[in-house]
C-alpha cells in the first residue's frame, strides 16, 4: 500500500478504509523505533474494539508496546501470518505487515485523521 | 584486549565415576528401595548428575565468580537501580546467629529482639515517609506496589466507591501498569510534557471520578523532581483519588522532603536500592509500604505492635486487612540490613546520602553533557538520562554499542533504552558512594568511546566470553536446558 494514501493516528497506527472495512497497521517509523521485533498479540475475529483503547501488543527486544484502535468496530480479519513471522511487520509495515481488518461503526471518522504529510510532520517535530 | 574464556559446564567436565567423596561401607543393612518407597514414586532410572572431583568443582565456581561484574569490583552506574555500595558491616550484623538463626514458629516471647527491631523499622520508615502506618510484609518493590494498590482498592470498596482507573505517567517503571492491572484496575497513561514532567493538561483531562490512584515517581525516571506534585495532589484529592509514590528514587530525597508532606497517601520503599539490601540476585527482597492513617486498617496483617507492658507481638487483629501477602514477617534478613543502614546513618547521614547522590549525578552530567546531550536539560537529581541520538546519527554508534563498549573498559553498562520517552536513552546513576576520581575516569572513557571505530563497537564487548547474543533468537527460541551433544 502506498503510505501516502493512508491515514494515521498520533500513536502511530495507520488506517486504510474501503467502504466500512478498515485495514489497520503500524507505521514504518514506529516499527523502526521498536527495533528488533519478537512477538505480536492480536485480538480474535469478532472482538469489539473501542476507539483509543489498546487492542494488541507488539513486543521487541527493547519493550512491549500497546497498539491502539484508531476506530471503533468489530474485528473481521486478523493477519495470522504475523503470529508466525513478526518479521513481516518490519519488512513491509504498509503491506504484508497489516494487523487486522475492522468493520467500523463510523467510517466518517477517518476523514478527521492525519494524512501522510501531517503524520510525517508530527514525527519530525517529535524528533527534536 | 584479553578475552575471558567461558568455562565448560559441570556436565561437560563430568567423567563417569570421578566422584568427590568416597563413602565408607555402610553398617546399616541394605533394604531394597521399593520396600521403603512405593514403586509408583520411583524413577525408572537414576538422575544423570555430573561427576567431578572437589577441586574441579571449586575451580569451576571460582572461575565463574571472576566473570561477574559487581559493585565490589566495578563502577556500576545502572540508572534507576541505585547500585550503591552496601557497607559490609550490615552483612556481618545480619549474619549474627541471634537474628539469622531465629525460626518463625518460635514463641513470641523468644523473638522479642527481632520483633523490637521490626517494630522500630516500621516507625523509622513511617517517619522517613511522613506517613502513619507501615507493612513490612511485601517481598519486593513490585509486590509493595501491588499490595498498596490492593489496600487502596479495599479502602474504596469499603466506602462503596467503585473506581476503575489508575493514572500512570509514560515515564513510569513498567511495574506500575503491571501492578495496576493485577490489582484489577485499568492503567491510563499520562503524557510527559516538553520538560519531562507530568503534562498537567493531560492529567487534568484524564482525572475523573473513575480515578482511584495516580502513581507518581518523584524524582521521576528521567532524574527530574516534579515540583507540580503539590498541585497534582490537590487536584487528585478534590476528586477523591489517592496519590501513590513509587519509592524507587527515594535515594534522591531521603531526609530532604517527606513524601507525606508532598501529599502522598501511600508508597513503597525499595530497600535494595535505598537501604543497602542485597542488589539483585533474584531475591530475597523486601518492599515495605507506608500509608496514611485512614488506609492503615487495610494493611496486610499481622503488624508488629508494642504492648503496654513494653513487649512486642504480632498483631493479627486487623478485621479490615487485605490479608497476608507474604508468609511470616516478610524477608527479615533484608529488613534487618535496612534497619542497620538507617540506624548507622542516622537522620543527618541519610540526608547526606541524598545530597551526595544528587551532587555526584550533577557532576558527572556536567562532564559529559556536551557530547551526550541530556534530553531534558537543567539540574538533575540522583540520575540523568543522556541521549546518544546525535552520536547514532552522525557516527552510527548507538546507545547499545556504547553500553557494550563500557564493559570492555571495566565499567558496568548504564541502563539503556529506558525510559522509553527518550530516544537512544543512556540512563546514568552514579550513586553517592563513588569518589570524584571514579566519576572523572568514567566520563573520560565515555568521551573516548565515541572516537572509536563504529564497526569495532558494533561487535563489543570483545573481552567477555559471550559478545552479542542474538536477542531475538534468545527471546523466541530460548535454550533453557543443556542437552548432551547439543
Amino acid at each position: 500500500m502506498d503510505p501516502k494514501s493512508l491515514r494515521f493516528t498520533p500513536t502511530h497506527e495507520w488506517v486504510s478504509l474501503q467502504d466500512d472495512v478498515a485495514t489497520i497497521g503500524i507505521s514504518k517509523f514506529a516499527v523502526e523505533q521498536l527495533s528488533d521485533l519478537t512477538m505480536i498479540e492480536l485480538p480474535a475475529i469478532g472482538a469489539k474494539l473501542t476507539a483509543g483503547k489498546a487492542f494488541g501488543e507488539v513486543e521487541s527486544v527493547k519493550s512491549v508496546s500497546d497498539i491502539y484502535a484508531p476506530l471503533a468496530g468489530e474485528v473481521v480479519e486478523v493477519n495470522n501470518d504475523l503470529r508466525d513471522n513478526v518479521q513481516l511487520l518490519s519488512d513491509d509495515p504498509y503491506g504484508k505487515g497489516w494487523l487486522i481488518r475492522l468493520r467500523v461503526q463510523n467510517p466518517g471518522a477517518v476523514a478527521s485523521m492525519m494524512d501522510h504529510d501531517a503524520y510525517e510532520k508530527m514525527v519530525a517535530e517529535d524528533a527534536h | 584486549m584479553y578475552k575471558l574464556d567461558q568455562p565448560p559446564l559441570l556436565f561437560e567436565s563430568s567423567r563417569l565415576g570421578r566422584s568427590t567423596a568416597i563413602l565408607p561401607d555402610s553398617d546399616v543393612p541394605d533394604r531394597p528401595l521399593d520396600a521403603i518407597l512405593p514403586g509408583a514414586h520411583l524413577a525408572s532410572q537414576a538422575p544423570t548428575l555430573p561427576e567431578l572431583a572437589e577441586l574441579d568443582v571449586v575451580r569451576h565456581y571460582t572461575n565463574l565468580s571472576t566473570l561477574n561484574m559487581a559493585i565490589d569490583a566495578n563502577f556500576y552506574p545502572l540508572g534507576s537501580c541505585t547500585m550503591k555500595y552496601n557497607p559490609k558491616r550490615n552483612e556481618r550484623l545480619a549474619g549474627l546467629p541471634g537474628f539469622a538463626s531465629q525460626h518463625p514458629y518460635q514463641d513470641e516471647s523468644t523473638l522479642q529482639g527481632l520483633l523490637q527491631l521490626l517494630f522500630e523499622l516500621q516507625e523509622m520508615l513511617a517517619e522517613i515517609a511522613g506517613l502513619d502506618a507501615v507493612s513490612l510484609q511485601p517481598a519486593a518493590g513490585a509486590q509493595g506496589e501491588l499490595t498498596a494498590l490492593l489496600v487502596a482498592a479495599a479502602y474504596f470498596k469499603d466506602r462503596g466507591d467503585r473506581r476503575t482507573q489508575i493514572l500512570i505517567p509514560d515515564s513510569a517503571h513498567g511495574t506500575n501498569p503491571a501492578s495496576a492491572h493485577l490489582a484489577g484496575f485499568e492503567a491510563v497513561t499520562i503524557k510527559s510534557d516538553a520538560r519531562g514532567l507530568v503534562d498537567l493538561a493531560d492529567f487534568r483531562s484524564k482525572l475523573s471520578d473513575e480515578t482511584a490512584v495516580f502513581m507518581m515517581t518523584n524524582p521521576n525516571t528521567v532524574g527530574l523532581f516534579d515540583p507540580q506534585i503539590g498541585t497534582i495532589a490537590q487536584l487528585l484529592h478534590e476528586r477523591g483519588g489517592l496519590l501513590y509514590l513509587d519509592g524507587a528514587n527515594m535515594n534522591a530525597i531521603l531526609g530532604i522532603v517527606r513524601p507525606g508532606d508532598m501529599g502522598v497517601d501511600l508508597m513503597h520503599y525499595n530497600p535494595h536500592k535505598t537501604f543497602s539490601g542485597p542488589h539483585g540476585g533474584g531475591g530475597p527482597g523486601a518492599g515495605p509500604i507506608a500509608v496514611r492513617d485512614f488506609l492503615g486498617p487495610y494493611l496486610p496483617a499481622p503488624i508488629v505492635a508494642r504492648s503496654d507492658d513494653g513487649t512486642y507481638r504480632l498483631d493479627a487483629d486487623w478485621p479490615k486487612s487485605i490479608g497476608r501477602v507474604r508468609s511470616f514477617f516478610g524477608n527479615t534478613g533484608v529488613l534487618f540490613r535496612a534497619y542497620c543502614y538507617i540506624r548507622s546513618q542516622g537522620p543527618d547521614g541519610l540526608k547526606s546520602v541524598a545530597e551526595h547522590a544528587v551532587l555526584n549525578a550533577n557532576y558527572l552530567m556536567q562532564l559529559v553533557k556536551d557530547l551526550y546531550p541530556v534530553h531534558y536539560p537543567g539540574r538533575c537529581m540522583h540520575e540523568f538520562v543522556a541521549s546518544a541520538r546525535s552520536i547514532a546519527r552522525e557516527k552510527g554508534i548507538r546507545a547499545m554499542d556504547i553500553a557494550k563498549a563500557l564493559i570492555d573498559r571495566n565499567f558496568h553498562a548504564p541502563t539503556v533504552y529506558f525510559p522509553l520517552i527518550v530516544p537512544e536513552a543512556i540512563m546514568i546513576e552514579p550513586t553517592e558512594t563513588e569518589n570524584r576520581e571514579t566519576l572523572e575516569q568514567f566520563a573520560r572513557v565515555l568521551r573516548e568511546i565515541v572516537d572509536e571505530n563504529p564497526a569495532t563497537l558494533h561487535d563489543a564487548p570483545h573481552t567477555t566470553p559471550i559478545s552479542r547474543p542474538d536477542e531475538v533468537k534468545a527471546t523466541k527460541t530460548p535454550v533453557l536446558k543443556w542437552q548432551p551433544g547439543a
